[in-house]
C-alpha cells in the first residue's frame, strides 16, 4: 500500500513523515521521531502508557493512526520539562516516590499535565477520574493520586 | 494490522462512494473499537474511511423538546457541553462514564451506535429515549436500529449523520460496569415523556431492548417500589468470567430501580 506523506507539529516543531497506512502515531513517534518517551504497553488503549495530546485532548497514541496526525498538534512526555529543569509533576513524582518501574510514569505525567492544565483545584475524585485510563502495576496510585494534587496546590500558592 | 488502504474524504458523498467501490471498506469514526479489533486482526478490511474531515458530523443543537447530537462529535464533548448538561444531564452524564477520558476524547456517537457492542452505553440512549437516527439516505427510529449482536439497519453504503434524542421530562442511566474496562455489565436507561415510559436495558443480553413489564408498571407508578416485586428472567442473558445469567437478570432490576430513583431526583 502507499505511504502516505503526513505533515504536523510536534511539541511546537513543524515535522514531516511518510507513514504507512496501518502505522499508528505511537510507531511513528518512536521509531521515526526518535521520541521514546511514549511507551507500547498494551497497544490495545487499555493501559495509557502511550498517553500523548493531539490539539491539547488527551489521547492514546496507539489507538490513532499515523496519518490521522495530518495538520495537528501532538505533544508529548518529551515537551514537559524546560530544558534541566523538570515539571513540577515530574519533580513531585520524584520527590514522593510516585514511580517504580517508571514505565507508565509518562503517559501519568501527560496525563495529569492535561487534567491541572484545565483545572489547578481538582478534587482526589476528578484526579481519579481523569487518570482512570493509564495504569500502574507498582504504586497502587495513592502516590500518583497524591502529588497531583500537591501539585495542583503549589500551582494556587498553597 | 493487516495492510489496507487509508482515505479522507471531504464530503459525505465521496465517503459513501469507498463504501460503494472498495472492495472491503469499513468506516472509521474514533477509531477506538475500530482499531484494536484491525489489531487482533478481527477485520481485515481492504479500505478504511476516515470520517474525521467530512463536514457537518461535529455538532450539539439543543432544542427545547429535542437535542441533536452530530454522528462524530466525541463522548467528551457531548460530556462537557453545557447546553446538553441542561437539557437532558441522563445523556451528558452516560457520555461522561464511557470507557476513560482517553476514550472519551476520540470515541464518538456514530461509531459507538454503528458498532451495537451489545455492553455499549450509547444504544440503551437511544433505545431509552426513543431517538431517531438520521443517515446518508434516510432517519431510521431506534427502536428499528439495533437489530442484533453487532449488527445495525445499516445497508452496506450508508452513514449515520446524526441522531436527534426527545427531551423527556424525567431521565436517568444507571449502569453496573465492569471495573477494568467500564463496559456496561448491565446498564438500564428510564426515561419518562408524560405518560409514557420507557426501560432500556443493555449489557444483559445480546442486543440492547426494552422490557415491557418494567415499561407498565413504571407507566402505572414511576416509582422504586413499582419494581419491588418483579422477576427479571435470565433466559437469553449473556455470560461471561465476570457474570452469568441470573446474576446480570437480578442487575437489570436493581440497576433501573437506581435509575427511577436517579430520575426523580433530577437525571444523571
Amino acid at each position: 500500500m502507499s505511504k502516505h506523506h503526513v505533515t504536523s507539529t510536534v511539541n511546537g516543531e513543524p515535522v514531516e513523515f511518510l507513514c504507512e497506512p496501518q502505522e499508528t502515531l505511537l510507531d511513528i513517534l518512536r521509531d521515526q521521531l526518535d521520541l521514546t518517551g511514549s511507551k507500547e504497553g498494551c497497544s490495545s488503549g487499555d493501559c495509557g502508557a502511550c498517553s500523548v495530546t493531539i490539539d491539547g485532548r488527551l489521547v492514546c497514541a496507539c489507538l490513532v493512526l499515523g496519518a490521522e496526525a495530518e495538520g495537528r498538534k501532538i505533544e508529548t512526555i518529551e515537551n514537559m520539562a524546560e530544558g534541566d529543569t523538570l515539571h513540577p509533576l515530574q519533580q513531585k513524582f520524584l520527590e514522593e516516590a510516585a514511580l517504580q518501574c517508571g514505565f507508565c510514569t509518562p503517559g501519568f505525567l501527560v496525563a495529569a499535565k492535561s487534567l491541572l492544565d484545565r483545572n489547578d483545584n481538582p478534587t482526589e475524585t476528578e484526579v481519579r477520574y481523569w487518570l482512570a485510563g493509564n495504569l500502574c502495576r507498582c504504586t497502587g496510585y495513592d502516590k500518583i493520586v497524591k502529588s497531583v494534587m500537591d501539585v495542583a496546590a503549589e500551582m494556587r500558592g498553597e | 494490522m493487516h495492510d489496507f488502504a487509508y482515505h479522507r474524504p471531504q464530503s459525505l458523498e465521496d465517503a459513501a462512494n469507498f463504501l460503494r467501490t472498495a472492495e472491503d471498506p469499513l468506516l472509521m469514526a474514533g477509531g477506538q473499537t475500530m482499531i484494536p479489533t484491525l489489531k487482533q486482526r478481527l477485520a481485515a478490511p481492504s479500505d478504511v474511511i476516515d470520517l474525521a474531515e467530512v463536514p457537518g458530523l461535529v455538532m450539539i443543537d439543543v432544542k427545547k423538546a429535542q437535542v441533536s447530537v452530530g454522528a462524530m462529535l466525541t463522548h467528551a464533548s457531548v460530556a462537557s457541553s453545557p447546553e446538553v448538561q441542561a437539557a437532558l444531564p441522563a445523556l451528558a452524564g452516560l457520555a461522561g462514564n464511557i470507557g476513560d477520558m482517553h476514550v472519551r476524547n476520540r470515541g464518538t456517537l456514530g461509531g459507538s451506535i454503528a458498532n451495537n457492542d451489545p455492553a455499549a452505553d450509547y444504544p440503551a440512549a437511544l433505545i431509552g429515549l426513543g431517538a431517531t437516527v438520521h443517515t446518508s439516505k434516510r432517519q431510521i427510529a431506534a427502536d428499528d436500529f439495533f437489530t442484533a449482536l453487532f449488527e445495525t439497519a445499516l445497508a452496506g453504503d450508508e452513514i449515520v449523520t446524526s441522531v436527534d434524542f426527545p427531551v423527556p421530562e424525567l431521565a436517568a442511566y444507571m449502569k453496573f460496569d465492569h471495573p477494568a474496562s467500564r463496559y456496561a455489565v448491565v446498564g438500564v436507561f428510564i426515561a419518562k415523556f408524560g405518560t409514557d415510559v420507557r426501560a432500556a436495558v443493555t449489557g444483559a443480553g445480546p442486543c440492547v431492548y426494552r422490557e415491557a413489564q418494567m415499561e407498565e408498571a413504571l407507566t402505572r407508578d414511576f416509582s422504586p417500589s413499582a419494581l419491588a416485586d418483579m422477576t427479571i428472567s435470565p433466559d437469553g442473558m449473556n455470560t461471561d468470567l465476570y457474570a452469568g445469567p441470573e446474576y446480570r437478570a437480578n442487575l437489570v432490576k436493581i440497576m433501573a430501580t437506581r435509575a427511577v430513583e436517579a430520575a426523580l431526583k433530577g437525571g444523571g
